[in-house]
């Protein structure tokens, strides 16, 4: 269908698309779009590597053909068909199983396919001519939206974020300000007499009812039969996100109540013939617990009593070395300042430090953390008893909740090394945002 | 993703004792506190033999070179000046004694001017017993000993991009300036808590490459014009 399409562009379209189609077969190894020096899902790039082309000149040529014709769709298809370097499968592969994402990029296509109709029956022969390519690029980008793994999906969420923003400026808090309302009417009926005006200038005396009296009958009827669908998926999407989004505190809360309140518990069973340690460690959970409650303030968090790098790291070591008894031996290299990103990695490291201090028997605990112009790493080091990753149990969920889903869940990564008998460590990065990369070395 | 299979747990025994022979090196130890003097005196036990001490800088000077050890374990902070002025007065007229920094403090400035004033190496007070014969065994051979703090604070140091903007002078010497990746690497296992020969084991080389990968680090250490460096060393009144 898409080399069907005539046009200027679409010699060099082909070609890369012939090109994507031998992948595999080729002698420069097989296509994969690059994470590196990715703009949107790095197929540019990657046929940079794999062709020795500039990839400065790839960008161009497809700015082009989008332009002229079906590079956008070429772009948007190589996008969902081209898997990731460093993964397998393509996000077409996953976007075969979430039937309500196909179901959303079906009711696109067709609201594109509708407005197309309406353009050709009003003879704007320029929308026409990008009419399939545009189609296939918003199902496509719809698809990639829903399956892209989160890293690409924060690509796209970054390039967008004007155009949402500006469309919540207009749609969202319209019905709240009548200003805003205002406005939006006078816009459509600017666009409406536009329109009008338009459909006036093509067409002579009293023929000119007959179109645009068409014209609104048309599109009435696809409305009507097709306009509660689309708000049904227009409401769906929305609960699915708020259900996203709760899921989500749930599980960051899950996490703060293991760090808090289950570890409280477990050393209280440790010192139960100890009443006065205790009593002291119920008083300082409850407090703890009263301020996340009441005031906002969780725990686990690093926030408010370090802003950096080095100086949380510092806290960590203190806190786990007063509660637990063991030497921490902390080390940092360069430092910055918390974020979001870095708070959260920093509490899944108090977390590994935690555990490290309270199970593997170990006197010492090595915490060792490197801020690098481009990520933030932190290892934590233990030569205790050490255990069999696999053999954990499920409702165990310091290392896997606390520690990895919390890192992964905002784009780090968390590996866990251990040995029954000799040790563990667990290393932890997280990539620094690109507003924050000035060197901060101390 | 497995660890090196041998020895995880301690570091003794790590055969690093090349150098000093079959004999136990002679260990002289300068401290101010007495306690602590015989706490390593017990620790250290029948591995080395412990031929003197001292609690301050003059009669250190005055022991040492009478005694003349193969390794003086030395605190850095002394009531007297600091203990890199002993380093800088021995080692002015017997250069074959090696001195090893042991320390509680973790101020880089302490650190660092020990190590440039001719130190083979630094501990922490922390260190445990076999730990801590391993690095005077070590020292004793003519290797040098970085703890997971020293590492760390090289790194540091020695890092792409100083901080303070223009302030870093350009380099006279950029081989002295500067470290090379592997030794980059065998610092960040260091500062990650890895003995030598996990070191080795991780980065499938010998025990004797990391030895060596360490010394060349020491020297630059020692002998770098960096500003970070040269900036301590100039507040402590060293240059």
């Amino acid at each position: 269908m898409l080399l069907e399409e005539g046009g200027p562009g679409r010699r060099r379209p082909r070609r890369l698309l012939s090109r994507l189609w031998s992948r595999g077969r080729g002698n420069g190894g097989p296509l994969r779009r690059r994470r590196e020096d990715r703009l949107l899902g790095g197929v540019a790039a990657g046929l940079a590597a794999r062709t020795g082309v500039d990839v400065t000149v790839i960008r161009l040529i497809f700015v082009l053909a989008a332009l002229l014709s079906v590079g956008a769709a070429a772009y948007v298809l190589a996008w969902l068909f081209i898997p990731m370097a460093d993964e397998d499968g393509t996000i077409a592969g996953r976007a075969m199983t979430d039937r309500r994402g196909i179901t959303l990029a079906a009711a696109v296509g067709s609201l594109l396919i509708l407005v197309l109709v309406v353009a050709s029956i009003v003879g704007a022969s320029w929308i026409s001519n990008l009419s399939w390519p545009l189609v296939l690029s918003a199902a496509g980008l719809v698809l990639i939206w829903r399956n892209a793994p989160a890293d690409e999906r924060e690509t796209m969420r970054r390039l967008t974020e004007p155009l949402g923003a500006a469309g919540t400026r207009l749609g969202m808090a319209g019905p709240r300000k009548k200003s805003a309302t205002i406005a939006r009417a006078a816009l459509t009926g600017v666009l409406l007499i536009g329109g009008l005006a338009l459909l006036l200038s093509g067409h002579d005396g009293a023929e000119l009812l007959r179109p645009v009296g068409g014209l609104i009958l048309v599109v009435a009827a696809i409305m009507v039969l097709l306009g509660p669908w689309w708000l049904r998926i227009a409401r769906d999407l929305v609960v699915e996100r708020q259900a996203r989004a709760r899921a989500e505190e749930r599980a960051d809360m899950a996490s703060r109540v293991h760090d808090s309140v289950l570890q409280t518990l477990a050393l209280i069973q440790r010192n139960a013939n100890q009443p006065q340690e205790v009593i002291k460690l119920a008083r300082v959970q409850e407090r703890e617990l009263r301020s996340w409650l009441f005031d906002g303030r969780a725990p686990g968090s690093v926030r408010g009593a370090a802003v950096t790098v080095a100086s949380g790291v510092r806290l960590i070591q203190q806190e786990v070395e007063a509660a637990y008894g063991v030497a921490v031996e902390a080390i940092t290299v360069g430092d910055c300042e918390l974020d979001d990103n870095l708070d959260a990695v920093l509490a899944a490291t108090r977390e590994a430090t935690v555990n490290a201090a309270k199970w593997s028997g170990a006197q010492v605990v090595s915490l060792f953390a490197e801020v690098e112009p481009a990520e933030v790493s932190l290892f934590v080091r233990d030569r205790g008893c050490g255990f069999d990753p696999a053999a954990v149990p499920g409702d165990r969920k310091g290392l896997a909740e606390s520690v990895r889903a919390r890192v992964t869940r905002r784009g780090g990564s968390a590996t866990v090394r251990s040995v029954p008998g000799e040790g563990t460590e667990v290393s932890l990065h997280m990539p620094r945002r690109a507003a924050e990369r000035q060197p901060s070395r101390a | 993703m497995t660890t090196p299979p041998s020895g995880l747990g301690s570091a003794q025994g790590a055969g690093s004792a090349q150098g000093a022979g079959d004999r136990r090196p002679r260990v002289f130890i300068v401290d101010d506190h007495a306690l602590f003097r015989a706490g390593v005196r017990a620790e250290l036990g029948d591995h080395v033999e412990v031929v003197g001490e001292a609690d301050d800088v003059g009669p250190a000077i005055a022991r040492i070179t009478a005694c003349l050890p193969d390794v003086v374990l030395l605190d850095v902070h002394l009531p007297g000046g600091g203990g890199h002025s002993v380093v800088t007065s021995v080692k002015a007229t017997h250069p074959q004694v090696r001195f090893l920094a042991l320390s509680a403090s973790d101020a880089p400035e302490d650190v660092i001017a020990a190590i440039r004033a001719g130190a083979r190496g630094y501990v922490t007070k922390t260190i445990s017993s076999a730990e801590l014969v391993d690095a005077v065994r070590r020292v004793a051979g003519g290797d040098a000993v970085f703890s997971p703090m020293l590492a760390g604070f090289v790194l540091d140091a020695f890092a792409a991009k100083p901080a303070g903007g223009g302030e870093e002078r350009p380099s006279f010497d950029p081989e002295l300036d500067q470290l090379t990746t592997r030794e980059r690497e065998v610092l960040r296992l260091i500062a990650r808590g890895y003995t030598y020969k996990e070191i080795a084991g991780e980065l499938y080389i010998s025990v004797k490459t990391v030895e060596s990968h360490v010394s060349s680090v020491l020297r630059k250490l020692q002998l770098s014009t960096r500003h970070q460096l040269t900036r301590w060393a100039t507040e402590r009144r060293l240059t």
